[in-house]
């Protein structure tokens, strides 16, 4: 029913990088959204927390360590265990096809690879909140 | 699609302190919802109980590090802990990067700690517009304590300390800005400073310099209570516990000089004025276009003044103001 759309953005596992988040970050900002940041290394369990606390529309999730074939499925789980299964959850890093597919076929909404341009994050994020509907 | 759950049908699940509930509650208070106005009066009727602190300071003085702490340390007597964490938009996108869960750590994953970060969005005086209606949620839901950090570096603190029972003004060592700070007023707004960074060699001269200060100028300004300065260290864990004390004596100090009520009443006719002003803002928005056109086209062609403009504004809301 609010109509600021509100994303959350984390760095779940052990790589230390997060340049690419911030510029996301800055990105979704840039285009009106409210981003909450939570830092490097966070587990699932702190980001599914801060993303029922925060009620927010977006999940986003950037793991470039290669776990990503465990972490995304023990967040769904939980996110459907807090009922909170209306979050979309983004990927993004840098991901094998087929993996991308897997995880897309588990209900991650969409993988953006570590080249997506700016313009395609803010659209693709624009579009999978406009066909969700309002909360 | 999914229809949005009506607010009315949030609020008994907010009272039991289910997190969904309270979660969605707050954005709707945040957008400011007509459809969510009734579920939020129901929520103030049930709010009241929680002690209201306001942590301000200037960006980078340690206020986020220190709520982490002083949550745990809350957690600890027992009591439930709220957090409302503000940050300025954008003035150019609206948007905003909020980035105060950063420092929350496991703290914010515990059931009896709720975290929310809020944007300004453009409200003056630091406090997002919501604010104070996400502070009854919160109460009604259960949380004894709630914590609203805001930033602050002028005239911003003085929402928050008209909003909070508690203001903690947070200063540190070696942010080269202690004299400015000082400047804009942030001494008198305090009801407990903490001197944060005391690991760092300058925080006991930051101390001793601030308690000098204080001495000059609350008698002059009439203050009778003596406002303690707490030196804290986040990542040593000292003086968090001295700094909780603190806050809890200054609520007792309330209670007993029977300034609670005073202090709550007057939040209460600060919050009534505010929404008044909001309203008026959005009739005239509302209006702009139509029954106000006028107006702005004398405004524009300078032949009524802006005070002779507001009183026919407010006569188009059906208020005659005499004067
Ligand atoms: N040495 C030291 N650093 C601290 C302390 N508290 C916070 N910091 C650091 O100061 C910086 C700003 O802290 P933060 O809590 O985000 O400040 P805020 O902007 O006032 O919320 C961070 O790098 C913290 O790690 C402290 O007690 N001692
Ligand atoms: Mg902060």
């Amino acid at each position: 029913m609010s109509n600021i759309i509100r994303v959350i953005i984390a760095k779940v596992g052990l790589d230390g990088h997060d340049r690419g988040v911030k510029i996301v970050a800055r990105t979704l900002r840039d285009a009106g959204m409210d981003v909450i940041y939570t830092g490097l290394h966070r587990t699932p369990e702190e980001v599914v927390d801060a993303a029922v606390q925060e009620d927010v529309d977006v999940l986003g999730i950037s793991i470039l360590s290669g776990a990503h074939m465990t972490i995304f499925p023990r967040v769904l789980k939980l996110l459907k265990e807090r009922d909170a299964e209306d979050i979309i959850v983004l990927g993004g890093g840098v991901m094998p096809d087929e993996d991308a597919a897997a995880l897309k076929a588990q209900g991650v909404k969409e993988i953006l690879l570590q080249d997506t341009p700016p313009e395609s994050i803010v659209a693709t994020v624009r579009r999978l909140v406009a066909e969700r509907g309002p909360k | 699609m999914a229809e949005p759950i009506p607010s009315l049908e949030l609020v008994e699940r907010v009272i039991a302190g289910e997190r969904r509930a309270i979660a969605r509650m707050l954005s709707r208070a945040e957008a400011g919802l007509a459809e969510a106005r009734e579920a939020l009066d129901h929520l103030y009727r049930r709010a009241g109980r929680a002690h209201v602190v306001g942590i301000t300071g200037v960006p980078g003085s340690g206020k986020s590090t220190l709520v982490a702490k002083l949550a745990a340390a809350v957690l600890d007597t027992g009591r439930k802990i709220g957090v409302i964490a503000i940050d300025p938009s954008s003035p150019f996108s609206g948007g905003s990067i909020l980035g105060d869960r950063i420092r929350m750590g496991e703290i914010a994953g515990h059931p009896s700690v709720f975290v929310r970060s809020m944007a300004t969005r453009g409200a003056l005086g630091g406090l997002a517009r919501g604010t104070l209606e996400a502070v009854d949620v919160l109460d009604a839901a259960g949380y004894d304590m709630i914590f609203i950090e805001t930033v602050g570096v002028g005239q911003d603190e003085v929402d928050v300390v008209r909003a909070a029972h508690t203001t903690v003004v947070v200063s540190a060592p070696g942010l080269g800005d202690d004299i400015q700070a000082i400047k804009a007023g942030i001494l008198e707004i305090a009801d407990v400073h903490a001197v944060s960074k005391g690991d760092k060699p300058e925080a006991d001269k930051a101390v001793s310099e601030l308690q000098s200060m204080l001495a000059l100028v609350l008698p002059a300004a009439g203050f009778k209570r003596a406002v303690p300065v707490i030196k804290t260290s986040s990542p040593r864990n000292e003086g968090i516990a001295e700094l909780l004390a603190a806050i809890d004596e200054h609520r007792e100090y309330l209670a007993t000089s029977g300034l609670y009520e005073v202090r709550r009443q007057s939040i209460r006719e600060r919050r009534m004025l505010k929404a008044a002003q909001q309203v008026l803002h959005d009739e005239f928005e509302r209006h702009r276009e139509g029954r106000m056109a006028g107006v702005i086209a004398e405004l524009a062609a300078g032949s009524i003044s802006p005070q002779t403009a507001a009183r026919r504004l407010l006569a188009h809301i059906g208020i005659e103001v005499k004067r």
